[in-house]
């Protein structure tokens, strides 16, 4: 049997419902895994072993007193990305203003978690605020991949990812505003679903831009994250942009075969400066979901090249807008040694705030500045309707869109961290799903020449996630079980 | 030269919702420090603002009452500046496309109506407020009245003097008091007024250059702080001088407006679409169910009670001024169908009474149906209307009724025919000579028989039937 750490969610359940192991011992080896490991990857923030070791025995009553009564997450143990609120955890987001934060509220995905009986083992690390994508904007400490401790897991959900492939958490959610799901999921080899915007609540999810954010899972395999999906998906009264539909039951979507189904290949995605392994393993994976009975199409994303320029007018504006609460007024840091108001807020934020989070309040400021409005936010936002319309287009000649996650596979710490611009390119695929508010998914389709794994990314229409699901669960049945576990 | 002021009044209402306008928390006021707030209304990390549609039906009322239009679709902007008071760092508020425009407000200044045109009312919520310690230069801030719901209407620069302003003013709150929308009270912040105006020559239509007045909190200051700022401004006019386009703020302790420092002026408020909040859209049975809902306004109500009860202007003055006052007098006509009588006695008696007490109409300790009481023991002659006064100065105190007090203190009037005769015939006795006088043709010596009959009675006897009865005894 191969060790407890390296079992799916799904798996877990299994030897959790037949009593077959403990929830208690379940969260002890990953604490035990996370003590031996965790020195190396630095995924983890925040460890909460006693909080993870109550909830498991309130898990292990439940799976004793009533099998039935278990869900698919009892006794599952998680992580949580730093950018979500946990009542009495300390949420920093991955910055010095927030360092010790302690929120009185957990966030809606937290409370529905929690009622299903999942455990946290910690909170993980992340870019500052999310802006990043390499978890290198960590004010504490960057992650590293656990392909490649040299390289990056990705951000900015970095520390999500790289837990998941360490084993040090059975699944893990994250959150994504420009590919933070999506991208690291794709360097760690794992599968990170971003979901519809509106899908899942942002209620205590620390917002950086509120138009483009969404929470998400990251897991082993597909069918956790459909599993994942079921519980923190759904309308959440707190949440004015969450959207009452109903929640189907995701797993329902995972069964073989694609026939009926059209995969669109966008052409504006496989250009020039797509690294010739990850369009290698990207086209080998479409021609895998063929092989499964879809039908392939070329579609076309005719303002895919403007999408960078858009997203980082209109995420930075909300993140200028977002981040002006952290004034050192209320809670978080306030700076030591000022003489006035003005002077308490510049010295508070020049401290609390790095260099990437200070570079983007600027750019915020800049566009929604009276006299540039019109010339940067509201062109953006322009912009923004015509990549919609680009994908309910495209969208008509297929049911999910199939493409890189990121035009490179994990690139070396340090690497891009002096060229913002190199930094910012390297989410160039997953953007316009963010800015078009659909679902994408990153799912491992091969490995680099070293040895380092690439995702597919597939996109579905607004509340398509059973496609993606199903597609994704396909490529998973066609390329073989992802069993390949970095030896970390 | 003559010069004409252009006002134009900016106007911030408070609602009384029962709770904030982005969160559950209550909005009363007076209590203690940030204890009525919540993640959200702090401005918590990660939290997220719901619209209290409440909000919306209150100020659609504020609306339609001054004959706006209403927007189909309304969104909600974020307005970015750095205070304390401030937890988010911006106000959430309307910008672009606000609730309602195009509207107006008749008012009569000098027996002269005069409509000023409503530019534009929207929604947004309260800031806090700060507390300045006095001996240390630390600063406290009270975070209850972020996120209480505000309107604010802007008129339209139509105002042509202090006069016209506090009447626009309080015509204002007359109105918020009929929608029972806000208290509109000055002095404790409920409604609070900033004021743009310029001076023109007389009769020339374009615009002069305008200062806006912050910091007024009274009809008193506006008016004031209105009349020093057209003094000043006419000096500098008449002085070849150019007055200057700034923010001033009155000081109602030196009775002056003064410029506010360049600095705290110079904002750019980067308004955005607020992200976490979806546009409301208003439609027309939600429209057609608020404007159901709308009480009988001030203009109304006077042409109906005009028309009805043939009051005064002066009257109907007083009994629109609010719909409590209206509703006190119509519940008082109900039971004592004299309507000139009911207007006469609450115009005169009652509101002296509650002026004295510095009460308003809702909190009278005498009701509609008490004075009614009181005024059908005049009607039926159980008591005079000179003892009537009385009696209601003792219920508004006492809180008894009418009849309680007439009989505790036995204050009937003496109306029994029989009792009267014998005391008529005592005075008659008693003053031959006057009898005899009377019955040689000097008729006025009635009057003083009648005040000797009084006087036996302790002014109980009922004067019309002394009257009757003594001129049927004398003339027999």
């Amino acid at each position: 049997m191969s060790s407890l750490t390296d079992l799916s969610v799904h798996e877990l359940h299994e030897l959790l419902i037949k009593r077959e192991v403990s929830a208690v011992e379940v969260a002890k080896t990953y604490l035990k895994r996370i003590d031996e490991v965790d020195s190396k990857v630095r995924a983890y923030l925040t460890l909460t072993p006693d909080q993870a070791l109550a909830q498991a025995e309130e898990a292990d009553r439940c799976l004793s007193r009533d099998v039935e009564e278990a869900t698919p997450l009892t006794g599952i143990p998680m992580g949580i990305k730093d950018v979500i609120c946990t009542c009495g955890v300390r949420t920093t987001c991955g910055s010095r203003m927030l360092e010790n934060f302690v929120p009185p509220y957990s966030a809606t995905v937290i409370e529905r978690l929690e009622a299903h009986g999942a455990v946290m083992l910690g909170k993980l690390n992340m870019d500052e605020f999310a802006m990043g994508s390499s978890t290198e904007n960590s004010a504490f400490y960057p992650t590293h991949n656990p392909w490649d401790l040299e390289r990056v897991p990705g951000g900015s959900s970095g520390g999500s990812a790289a837990s998941v492939a360490a084993r040090t958490c059975a699944c893990s959610l994250g959150s994504d505003t420009g590919g933070s799901i999506r991208q690291p999921s794709s360097h760690c080899g794992v599968v990170g679903m971003k979901p519809t915007y509106g899908r899942v609540s942002r209620y205590g999810l620390v917002a950086f831009a509120s138009s483009l954010d969404q929470i998400g899972p990251i897991t082993r395999d597909v069918t956790d994250c459909a599993l994942l999906l079921n519980v923190i998906s759904g309308y959440d009264p707190r949440d004015s942009t969450s959207i009452p539909r109903d929640v189907p039951d995701y797993t329902l979507s995972l069964i073989p075969g694609l026939e009926g189904c059209t995969i669109g290949l966008p052409k504006e995605y496989f250009v020039s400066g797509l690294d010739p392994d990850v369009e290698r393993a990207v086209k080998t994976a479409v021609s895998a979901l063929e092989g499964q009975g879809a039908r392939l199409v070329e579609v076309s994303l005719p303002h895919t090249e403007y999408a960078v320029a858009t997203y980082y007018i209109i995420a930075p504006a909300e993140a200028s807008s977002n981040l002006s609460r952290y004034d050192g007024v209320k809670y978080g840091l306030r700076a030591q040694g000022f003489k006035d108001l003005t002077d308490m807020y510049k010295k508070t934020r020049s401290q609390g705030f790095g260099p990437e989070v200070k570079r983007r309040i600027m750019i915020g400021t800049y566009s929604l500045s009276s006299g540039y409005y019109d010339a940067y936010y509201k062109k953006a936002s322009q912009v923004r309707t015509l990549i919609v319309q680009d994908f309910r287009h495209a969208f008509k000649d297929c049911d999910v869109i199939a493409a890189p996650v990121a035009p490179t596979s994990a690139f070396r710490l340090g690497e891009k961290v002096d060229d913002p611009l190199q930094m910012y390119l390297s989410d160039i695929f997953t953007i316009p799903a963010n800015l078009a508010g659909i679902p994408g998914i990153s799912v491992p389709c091969g490995m680099d020449h070293n040895g380092l794994p690439i995702g597919l990314q597939l996109m579905a229409t607004h509340f398509g996630e059973q496609s993606l699901l199903k597609a994704a669960y396909n490529l998973e049945l066609a390329m073989g079980p992802w069993r390949n576990w970095p030896a970390v | 030269m003559d010069y004409e002021a252009v006002i134009g009044l900016e106007v911030h209402v408070q609602l009384q919702t029962a709770t904030k306008i982005f969160c559950p928390c209550p909005t009363t006021f007076g209590a203690l420090a940030n204890t009525h707030t919540c993640p959200v209304c702090i401005g918590m990390p990660g939290v997220l603002p719901v619209l209290n549609r409440k909000v919306v039906e209150f100020a659609i009322k504020m609306a339609l009452a001054v004959n706006c239009d209403i927007a189909p679709f309304n969104v909600f902007a974020r307005k970015h500046y750095f205070y304390p008071d401030l937890p988010k760092g911006y106000q959430i508020s309307q910008y672009e496309s606000p609730l309602a425009e195009h509207g107006w407000l008749d008012i009569e200044v000098d027996g002269r109506t005069r409509r000023i045109g409503i530019t534009r009312i929207h929604m947004e919520e309260d800031a806090g407020k700060l507390m300045h310690d006095e001996n240390r230069p630390v600063s406290y801030v009270d975070l209850n009245r972020t996120g209480v719901p505000l309107i604010e209407i802007v008129s339209e620069p139509d105002i042509r003097s202090p006069e016209e302003a506090v009447a626009y003013l309080k015509k204002l709150r007359q109105l918020v008091r009929y929608l029972g929308i806000s208290d509109g009270n000055m002095e404790e912040g409920s409604m609070r007024c900033d004021a743009n105006i310029s001076l023109r020559p007389s009769g020339q239509k374009g615009y002069g250059t305008r200062s806006e007045l912050k910091n007024i909190n009274s009809f008193r200051h506006v008016q004031r702080a209105l009349e020093y700022e057209i003094r000043r401004q006419t000096a500098l006019l008449l002085d070849g001088q150019d007055v200057v386009q700034e923010t001033r703020l009155w000081d109602a302790a030196r009775g002056v407006t003064f410029p506010m420092r360049g600095k705290e002026e110079a904002h750019d408020y980067r308004y955005f679409p607020d992200p976490d909040l979806v546009p409301v859209e208003i439609d027309s049975a939600w429209l057609t169910r608020i404007r159901e809902e709308l009480p009988e306004l001030p203009d109304a109500k006077r042409i109906r009670l005009k028309r009805q009860y043939g009051l005064s202007d002066y009257d109907l003055e007083i009994l629109t001024a609010s719909r409590s006052m209206a509703d006190y007098f119509e519940g008082c006509v109900a039971q004592f169908p004299h309507p000139k009588t009911v207007s006469n006695w609450i115009c005169v008696e009652l509101v002296r009474l509650l002026r004295q007490g510095d009460q308003e109409i809702d909190t009278c300790p005498v009701s509609p149906a008490g004075l009614a009481g009181l005024l059908e023991m005049i009607d039926n002659g159980t008591i005079s209307g000179k003892m009537a006064k009385d009696i209601l100065q003792q219920m508004y105190h006492t809180k008894k009724s009418a009849r309680e007090i007439v009989e505790e203190q036995g204050l009937a009037q003496m109306s029994d025919e029989s009792q009267l005769r014998i005391v008529i015939e005592r005075v008659m006795e008693g003053h031959p000579k006057e009898v005899e006088r009377y019955r040689a043709g000097k008729t006025k010596v009635l009057g003083f028989l009648v005040g000797q009959v009084m006087r036996e009675t302790r002014g109980q006897a009922n004067p019309k039937k002394v009257n009757e009865l003594l001129e049927k005894a004398l003339n027999p």
